[in-house]
């Protein structure tokens, strides 16, 4: 545990204040939690990918021992809770009542004493299916004829969910009709899985005396989750409670709700016994909030000395059975169109087409903000390809193109305005890092010699810290965040937020802005966050909005706070107010240092001795409705070999180089990049979620969802420039998702310069060895 | 004590094991997992499930002494067995030097994967006191993290060798040789 003599400041690498419950075992995880007369919930799901329900036969099933309820989508119906909205203004069905839409939806769910007794009765629930043919892809989806997966909707006549566009399509013809070259990629990055190690689940306890509703899920963002739960069930609000517990790990992927919440609740409701359900892997993997699934095409116009004149960019996207995307702008396809990326391009258009299919809803943000990670990936990996088919070096090329430091603010194209930024350095500083000139001459020497291997970069910009409140909202619930801060007689204190760590270290990071702008140890502050009956309202964590959001909600009431104190100090020093000068931790009196008063002392004081006519207690609280979203970046820079014989990549060397703004703890910091970096790697290489013609999918476990072990991982080498946000009061911008973000073009642009002297120019993710090696032999180079 | 399941019918078995260095027993069915046994019967959470496949290792205790993951085991083959759970490794407050590696190398993040890797490691480091991060690796490569990219796991491991390595050093140095080899 950290020495009591640590302050705990902003910059400071302290040890985290959770670790000792996870390191004994005594976490607080949503299935460790045992209420009293508690059931198990199994839910029945749908082995086909489009089918009529003809009929749902539990008679068998309800006799089973243990069982105590089958619950249908008829009895759904009659409490008009089998559809619920969703977070991109669409329906889900909570449980089927006409047909099933993709493989694994929710059919029935049975209510038993045990796990094992509901899973028995779940088996013998009989539905007998009329199969339909199944779309699965936005290609299919479009074609003439295709089955109307949406038959439930009036006025839904075809599988398009929507159309949507950015920028300016006259100047970006204009300047395409001029360009001295156009590169043009097509790229399809594929369906993956945040697959968070623990799935997810709840415990509904609803107290049929009280009416009083406890929820305790896996939720990223329980306020909004009770506040949407208040306006389906028409519950009162003040009498549900949300309580997220200890998560283990989400990416995105516990930000929806899902049926099975909305199931157990229901059947608590109804039963009045607590109810829980927990998903298996498989359930996780097939019915939960998937990731990306975006085919792009994208053309960049380029002049002849290799400048980017224009971008032009359209995208099918594969939506599922029920456009459910967790994302809450106003824009169709999420953040997409930041898709200009680090450089300055005079002008852009973007086009989106969504489309319904037969694979499961929700898209969610895999450790990404917002749809930011397709677009992200899509420009860099045009801006390799364009670097490799007009003979330029990659890096030069990239900083021959990249926004300069001295045009910040920058208005994009897109409409978006860059706060802050030096994308030149951070590049300068990954390729010394990485000793690029070096690297290429042994490159060029190994390939004269036979050999496969190349160097990727990645310079991507990020968007993250969602709202500002115009802009994004959830329901109209407008995107800011907040922190309540509470400090005790004793000079200890109690920091609140609406915000939700699933691992991300908040209990640390948090109290060391308070240590910072406060002055109390962080050891001193107790954070707590995931309990709607006393958190204060917040839209929850994602997007890497944590600190950007609510960490400026933290300094706020921190500074909030010392004003007051420096009222009491005032009092205490029998000086005036100005003549107060503040250290970290002790206002004291200006000339005469030793003259002064501590925030324990002012504290005390704040109960027991207070300025005449002075509210008593010391405490607030503050809600932050960011200006502006914080623009993280960085250069990711990735060296591999490939073997001609196998197609297996071997990845030699990662330098990343991220610049988030100020950092308050950068070992936390460190440690959110290397697992990202690790994610990364295992979209661009390992994780697939793909389907078969008839829609089974295939990636519903751990042995066909492949993620990276410690032994496929690469190590890496880290690095950092530091550009603050000049909108945040503490100059942090947000880190979580950079490496996520970044990283996948980076390791697939080493592909693709490796590949490049045989005129490979693209191979989709993952980059499997089959792909690579069928791509070797096709140039004539593998046998 | 709260059951898998209490409608115990004539196939249930009775399960005598040695837990933590303690004596538990229960009758279970037969097809009850060692996780559910472990979890659900005697309310020992800190062992995880993330897969109940035998794929991410969230759920590995030592079964005398040898990692296993216990979402692939019966409770009944284990009757008479030796179990090691996170909760035992440390000496009550204090931690074992396992979990002081995980601390102060920021070897955790959102927990859910950590009892098993520190499990996993703390069996590598009775075989192999002082092992290459290549061993840690191919040792740990049966459990996934989604959260730390393992690197900062690989020196919590190294961490808790160095830790074992001084506490043998400390009252006799003339055992370091004994104690330090391959
Ligand atoms: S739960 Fe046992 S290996 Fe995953
Ligand atoms: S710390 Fe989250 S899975 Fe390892």
């Amino acid at each position: 545990m950290a020495a009591t003599h640590v302050h705990g400041g902003i910059g400071e690498s302290i040890k985290r204040k959770e670790d000792s419950r996870f390191l004994h075992g005594k976490g607080n995880y949503i299935d460790d939690l045992a209420l009293p007369g508690m059931l198990h919930m199994s839910i029945l799901r749908s082995p086909h990918a489009h089918a009529r329900l003809k009929s749902v036969d539990t008679s068998a099933a309800s006799g089973m021992p243990g069982v105590i309820a089958v619950v249908t989508g008829e009895l759904m119906a009659q409490h008009k809770l089998a559809w619920m909205p969703t977070l991109s203004n669409d329906t889900q069905a909570v449980l089927a009542t006409d047909k099933v839409r993709f493989q694994g939806q929710e059919v029935a769910a049975v209510i038993a004493e045990t796990r094992y007794q509901a899973e028995d009765a779940r088996d013998a629930i009989v539905v007998d299916y009329e199969v339909l043919t199944a779309v699965t892809s936005p290609e299919g989806a479009k074609t003439a004829g295709a089955p109307l997966i949406r038959d439930d909707k009036e006025n839904q006549k075809d599988n398009h969910i929507y159309h949507w566009e950015s920028g300016d399509q006259g100047t970006t013809r204009a300047a395409f009709a001029k360009a001295d070259k156009v590169v043009r990629l097509h790229t399809f990055y594929p369906r993956c899985h945040p697959a968070p190690l623990e799935t997810c689940g709840c415990v509904a306890d609803v107290n049929g005396v009280t009416g009083k509703a406890t929820i305790y899920m896996t939720s990223q963002a329980p306020h909004a989750i009770r506040t949407v739960f208040a306006l389906v069930t028409g519950l009162p609000e003040q009498n549900i409670r949300v309580i997220s517990p200890d998560i283990g790990g989400g990416f995105g992927n516990k930000v929806p709700v899902y049926p099975g919440y909305v199931v157990a609740t229901a059947a608590s409701l109804l039963i009045g016994r607590p109810v829980k359900w927990i998903e298996d892997r498989t359930e996780n993997l097939i019915s939960t909030g998937y990731a990306r699934d975006f085919h792009m095409t994208g053309d960049l116009a380029l002049d002849k000395d290799g400048k980017i004149t224009a971008l032009r960019v359209h995208l099918d996207s594969d939506n599922g059975a029920f456009f459910a995307d967790a994302q809450p702008s106003k824009f169709k396809a999420g953040l997409f169109h930041i898709v200009t990326g680090s450089y300055d391009i005079p002008t852009a258009h973007i086009t989106a087409d969504g489309y319904y299919t037969n694979k499961a809803p929700g898209g969610v943000a895999y450790r990404c903000s917002f749809r930011v990670t397709e677009a992200s990936y899509l420009i860099e990996r045009l801006i390799t390809n364009a670097a490799i088919e007009i003979g330029m070096d990659q890096a030069e090329f990239r900083k021959k193109n990249f926004i300069r430091k001295d045009q910040f603010p920058y208005h994009s194209a897109t409409g978006w305005v860059y706060d802050s930024g030096d994308y030149h350095k951070a590049m300068d500083v990954a390729l010394d890092q990485l000793g690029y000139d070096e690297l290429r001459k042994d490159v060029e020497k190994r390939r004269k010699q036979g050999e496969v291997t190349g160097i990727g970069i990645a310079s991507f910009t990020e968007v993250v810290g969602a709202g500002h409140g115009a802009d994004f909202d959830i329901l109209g619930l407008r995107m800011f965040d907040s922190a309540e801060l509470r400090v005790h007689p004793t000079g200890k204190a109690m920091l609140r937020m609406g915000t939700k760590s699933q691992g991300q270290g908040h209990e640390t990071t948090f109290a060391q802005i308070v240590a910072e702008e406060l002055g109390i140890p962080a050891a001193d502050v107790a954070v707590e966050e995931g309990d709607t009956d006393t958190a204060p309202y917040g839209l929850g964590t994602y997007a890497s909005r944590s600190t950007p959001v609510a960490g400026a909600a933290t300094a706020m009431v921190s500074r909030k706070l010392r004003e007051k104190g420096r009222k009491i100090a005032a009092h205490l020093l029998e000086a005036a107010e100005e003549d107060l000068e503040w250290e970290r931790g002790r206002f004291f009196v200006k000339g005469s240092p030793d003259k002064g008063k501590t925030i324990q002392e002012i504290a005390f004081a704040a109960y027991t001795n207070l300025p005449e006519g002075m509210e008593a207690g010391l405490e607030g609280v503050h809600y932050y409705d960011p200006p502006n979203m914080t623009y993280p970046f960085g250069t990711y820079a990735v060296v591999v070999d490939v073997d001609k014989g196998t197609g297996q990549v071997k990845v030699k060397r990662v330098v990343a180089v991220d610049d988030c703004g100020v950092r308050i703890n950068p070992m936390i910091v460190e440690g959110q990049i290397h697992g990202g970096l690790t994610e990364g790697f295992g979209i661009a290489f390992m994780e697939l979620i793909t389907f078969d013609a008839e829609g089974n999918c295939i990636g519903s476990n751990f042995m066909d969802y492949l993620l990276p072990t410690a032994w496929e991982s690469p190590k890496f080498e880290l690095g950092e420039t530091v550009t603050p946000s000049p909108h945040h009061p503490l100059g942090a911008k947000g880190v979580g998702e950079s490496p996520t973000v970044g990283s996948p073009a980076a390791y697939v642009n080493a592909v693709i310069d490796a590949l490049s002297p045989y005129g490979v120019k693209n191979i989709d993710m993952p980059v499997t060895p089959d792909k690579v090696w069928a791509a070797l032999r096709a140039a004539g180079v593998s046998e | 004590m709260n059951s898998v399941s209490p409608n115990l019918d004539a196939l249930a078995r009775h399960v005598s094991l040695k837990v933590n260095g303690a004596e538990r027993s229960a009758d279970v069915e037969p097809r009850v997992l060692l996780v559910d046994f472990i979890r659900t019967n005697l309310r020992l959470t800190g062992t995880h499930i993330g897969c109940d496949t035998s794929s991410c290792g969230a759920c590995t205790v030592l079964v005398d002494g040898t990692p296993m993951k216990s979402c692939t085991l019966l409770a009944v083959q284990v009757s008479g067995r030796s179990i090691s759970t996170v909760e035992g490794l440390a000496a009550g407050a204090a931690m074992s030097p396992m979990q002081t590696g995980f601390h102060e190398e920021h070897g955790l993040q959102c927990g859910f994967c950590t009892p098993g890797m520190m499990l996993v490691g703390t069996a590598l480091l009775e075989h192999n006191p002082n092992p290459t991060e290549e061993q840690i690796r191919w040792a740990i490569s049966g459990n996934i993290c989604r959260c730390t990219g393992y690197m900062n796991i690989v020196k919590a491991i190294q961490h808790a060798a160095a830790i074992k390595a001084e506490a043998v050093k400390a009252p006799k140095p003339e055992a370091v040789a004994a104690g330090g080899g391959q």
